[in-house]
């Protein structure tokens, strides 16, 4: 059996809020594929629905060509690692691995082999008869993973299994959960509200809010370019500024500045220009603006600038490019490279750049 | 594509639990109650339904100052209560007390004691032929007596204050201390500070022990019987009319029984309506520190908690020591020996077997029931689940002697006759005292993560056997303490139990009771000490397992 997820049109109501309206996903097989979005954009509820913790109000679910909308939770066959890890309190850390094996009536001399296996993997045998009261928060993370691929499911759900954990510890055991899943290849669905962990740790990303899938794509691909405003704001820092399309492929900024940007289709009007901080840079030409405020961040500068129409940008600066830093109030003029930004229409927030 | 299996599913295992469950509760406590309303409504004086009852109650003093006296026990004792709970829980929270875990301890002791053995060993102490009465007696003095309104207000305020104390400090332990600081921070001086910020807080708290005392007294029957003589309250005026040799008359104690339970909805209602809405709910994050006293200041702050404890505990000292000592059947001492434990064991067993099998009995089904109740109150949440909740609450309001009554009439024809069997016994122990443990599973469950439980199902183990292994098995220590205050007070249980008893059924409770009624106090307080050892030793054992940590309300 093949094992990729197949949603289509997936709803689940509330009462009378529609959590998710209408959700489509094709989840390839060995994928690290993650949901992102703000809190209550519908990605946990997705997660649950594919666990089989939730009812499903509309739409289907399949994994391979099988439909799973009927199959009842434990007959799923997917391994799942919870928020908070879930780990049984009143078993030893090698019952909790072995759980999901004994439910499989698997002989004990197996089960003791690919319980000994999974602890090496994610490298805490030596803790194999503590007590999950006995183990740290990373410690029950490692247990919580290997009691969830040690049944070798055909799919890996993982429900924010890092936000529990401090930061350093945060980014150590990401890499540990990408390497184990590349070694692995289990489709793995992951869900996490935090844009830096879903762009470091998946092969895709469905950005999601209220409900409705705003994009999926690989990190590179949200990241250079966002299919709408909001997930230009919400995967990094982008700086929006209103400007008007006045004739095939020219936006003009307040008449101050007008470039030409390659656009998909032929529209005229109120649009909204995305540039990362990054992307924007000091010129001897370009929006005029003042120096409000500047944060030095060792690699780079922070700059919040005044522009003369009123609005506030953030521009970042490497200081391995130039090392004098602006004065508060200085005047400056503000520049972008016209291939690396996007513009929307205003209205629709549909992308209008290439 | 609609979910096909959800349909077939009307008749799950947990469909079924809560059919078999209503319907038992139905049988065994909403029949009884009907049973008693139907009854109230005729007379034996009157044909067809009448209010012959009701209007009698009103009209002849008899009856009606009994209510009175009921409502006005209640209320003084409400009042000593608070008087005692609140400075003791304040002192307790806030100081380091001398001992202060052991008076923890002792003071729950002596609230989980059976009220009845406090009023019989204040009887020993300062009753007609009391120690002190002699005492007194021998330097020309007369003893404050013990009988009547005052001595059942003294021998309730020493048992119940605990409640005011128990709820009291649970609350100030819970209010954050950063509260008391931001008060003192905006200029508040100590005093206006306790009054301002720490009593409007705790307040609710408060006040729904002063129901729980209000509730307890109003039910009580055992306490008012021995000490109250001529001072009859409603619980006692039941008992006489249901069985007293005389002129027993079945519907007058309906009727009556019907009174005591529409004082104890009122009340029920008025905290409902009143005291759960007010209730601040805290998360603490910063527990109030506890004001380290020294020297004769610590000892002075220690010293009213000793002697409240000190009385709080007499009883049951008094009651031990009472056990050694053989009296003649004139009450002079004729030695220190084990005599009356010897009599006990002859005459009594029976009823020292009874008692611990029909608790244990008990026991067994209050455990597995309160697991499967306590799932479906916290887990499987909707109108059913109400509906059981407030039929666990019913126990709450009724009190013993009339779920005794009720039964009796409910079961003394066919086609199912219970009266005077095991069975019977066994039955309202469950209903009175299932409520413990159901408490102390569902506050349990709650804290307990749900993910644990759907972490067990996706591992590949059904739901139905994700409760038993992993649930059930989880819930169990929980489920166990609250079991714990259950088996204590089915082992005490007197006020139903003297409804229900034949000679082949009565337990120690009901020997003890009839025993000083016949004034003899040995045998009477070598039973009372086996109570109190096998409370204190069942109290210890929870207090060990849960670490101190248990929740008596």
């Amino acid at each position: 059996m093949s094992n990729q997820v197949i949603i289509n049109n997936a709803v689940k109501k509330y009462g009378d809020f529609t959590a998710l309206k209408g959700v489509s996903l094709n989840i390839k097989e060995g994928e690290f594929f993650t949901l992102l979005g703000p809190s209550g954009c519908g990605k946990t509820t997705l997660l649950r629905m594919i666990a089989g913790f939730n009812s499903i109000e509309g739409g289907e679910f399949f994994f391979g060509e099988k439909l799973i909308n009927s199959v009842p939770a434990h007959k799923r066959d997917i391994g799942m690692v919870f928020q908070n890890y879930a780990i049984f309190p009143h078993l030893n850390v090698k019952d909790n691995v072995a759980y999901g094996l004994r439910a499989r009536k698997m002989p004990e001399e197996a089960i003791e082999n690919k319980v000994h296996e999974a602890l090496e993997l994610v490298q805490i045998s030596h803790l194999a008869d503590r007590k999950p009261n006995e183990l740290s928060g990373g410690q029950q993370q490692r247990v919580a993973l290997a009691r969830a691929f040690v049944i070798e499911p055909s799919v890996l759900l993982m429900d924010e299994p890092l936000s529990n954990l401090d930061a350093k510890l945060r980014v150590q055991m990401r890499t540990v959960i990408k390497k184990l899943q590349k070694r692995l290849g289990i489709t793995t669905i992951y869900v996490t509200h935090d844009q830096e962990e879903a762009l470091a740790i998946s092969d895709r990303i469905a950005v999601m809010k209220d409900g409705n899938i705003m994009q999926v794509g690989t990190p590179a691909e949200i990241y250079a370019k966002p299919q709408n405003p909001f997930v230009a704001g919400f995967i990094g820092i982008s700086n929006f500024i209103d400007c008007n399309v006045v004739s095939d492929n020219r936006v003009d900024i307040n008449g101050e500045l007008s470039v030409d940007i390659p656009l998909k289709k032929e529209y005229r009007g109120k649009a909204i220009l995305s540039a990362r901080p990054e992307q924007l840079f000091f010129s001897k030409e370009g929006l005029p603006g003042k120096i409000l405020f500047s944060t030095f961040l060792g690699d780079f500068v922070e700059y919040e600038v005044r522009l003369d129409n009123g609005q506030t940008l953030t521009i970042n600066e490497y200081t391995k490019d130039n090392s004098a830093v602006y004065e508060n109030g200085e005047n400056v003029f503000i520049s972008f490279d016209p291939a690396r930004v996007s513009v929307y229409e205003a209205e629709s927030q549909e992308v209008l750049s290439l | 594509m609609k979910n096909l299996t959800g349909i077939k599913f009307h008749l799950d295992f947990w469909s079924i639990v809560k059919i078999i469950t209503i319907a038992t509760m139905c049988l065994f406590i909403v029949y009884p109650f009907y049973t008693i309303i139907t009854k109230s409504v005729f007379s034996t004086k009157v044909e067809g339904m009448t209010l012959y009852n009701f209007k009698r109650f009103i009209e002849k003093p008899y009856y009606y100052k009994s209510l009175f006296r009921s409502l006005f026990v209640c209320s003084c004792t409400v009042l000593t209560t608070l008087f005692i709970g609140v400075p003791v829980a304040y002192l307790m929270t806030r100081y380091n007390i001398l001992a202060k875990k052991t008076m923890h301890i002792l003071i729950i002791m002596s609230l989980m004691s059976p009220p009845f053995i406090g009023a019989y060993s204040w009887i020993i102490l300062l009753g007609r032929n009391g120690l002190f009465a002699k005492l007194f007696q021998s330097i020309g003095m007369k003893a404050p007596t013990i009988y009547g309104r005052g001595g059942i207000i003294f021998v309730f305020t020493l048992h119940l204050f605990a409640y005011i104390y128990l709820y009291t400090s649970g609350a100030m332990n819970s209010i954050d201390s950063s509260l008391e600081e931001a008060s003192e921070n905006l200029g508040m001086n100590k005093l206006r500070r306790i009054w301002t910020v720490t009593l409007p807080v705790v307040l609710p708290s408060i006040l729904a022990g002063c129901v729980m005392v209000f509730m307890t007294c109003l039910a009580d029957f055992g306490t008012p019987m021995l000490l109250g003589e001529g001072y009859v309250v409603l619980p006692v005026l039941v008992y006489n009319e249901y069985m007293s040799e005389s002129a027993t008359d079945p519907f007058m104690a309906s009727a009556l029984s019907v009174v005591i339970v529409c004082c104890s909805l009122l009340m029920l209602t008025f905290q409902k309506l009143v005291i759960d809405k007010r209730n601040y709910q805290m998360s603490s994050l910063r527990p109030p520190v506890e004001i380290q006293l020294h020297g004769s200041k610590r000892f002075l702050a220690s010293l009213p908690i000793f002697l409240v404890v000190f009385f709080a505990s007499l009883p049951q000292i008094v009651v031990i020591c009472q056990s050694f000592v053989e009296r003649s059947f004139s009450g002079v001492v004729k030695g220190i020996n084990l005599n009356n434990y010897r009599t006990i064991i002859k005459r009594l067993y029976v009823n020292i077997k009874n008692t611990y099998v029909f608790s244990f009995v008990a026991i067994v089904f209050i455990v597995v029931v309160g697991i499967f109740i306590a799932y479906i109150l916290v887990r499987k949440k909707g109108k059913v689940a109400n509906f059981i909740d407030m039929l666990i609450m019913f126990p709450y309001v009724i009190p013993g002697s009339v779920l005794g009554i009720g039964l009796i009439i409910a079961f003394n024809k066919k086609p199912l006759v219970l009266v005077g069997t095991a069975a019977i016994m066994i039955i309202s122990f469950v209903i009175r005292k299932l409520p413990y443990t159901v408490r102390s599973g569902t506050a349990f469950l709650y804290q307990m993560d749900p993910f644990v439980e759907e972490a067990s199902i996706n591992l590949g183990v059904p739901p139905l056997k994700t409760f038993f292994t992993v649930t059930a098995r989880m819930m169990l220590p929980g489920v166990m303490s609250g079991a714990v205050l259950s088996w204590i007070t089915c082992i005490n249980e007197l006020s139903s139990s003297i409804m229900l008893y034949t000679g082949k059924t009565s337990t120690i409770a009901v020997a003890i009771y009839q025993e000083v009624v016949r004034m003899s106090d040995g045998t009477a307080a070598a039973l009372a000490t086996i109570l109190t050892v096998t409370t204190i030793f069942s109290l210890l054992l929870v207090f060990r397992a849960t670490k101190g940590k248990v929740k008596i309300v």
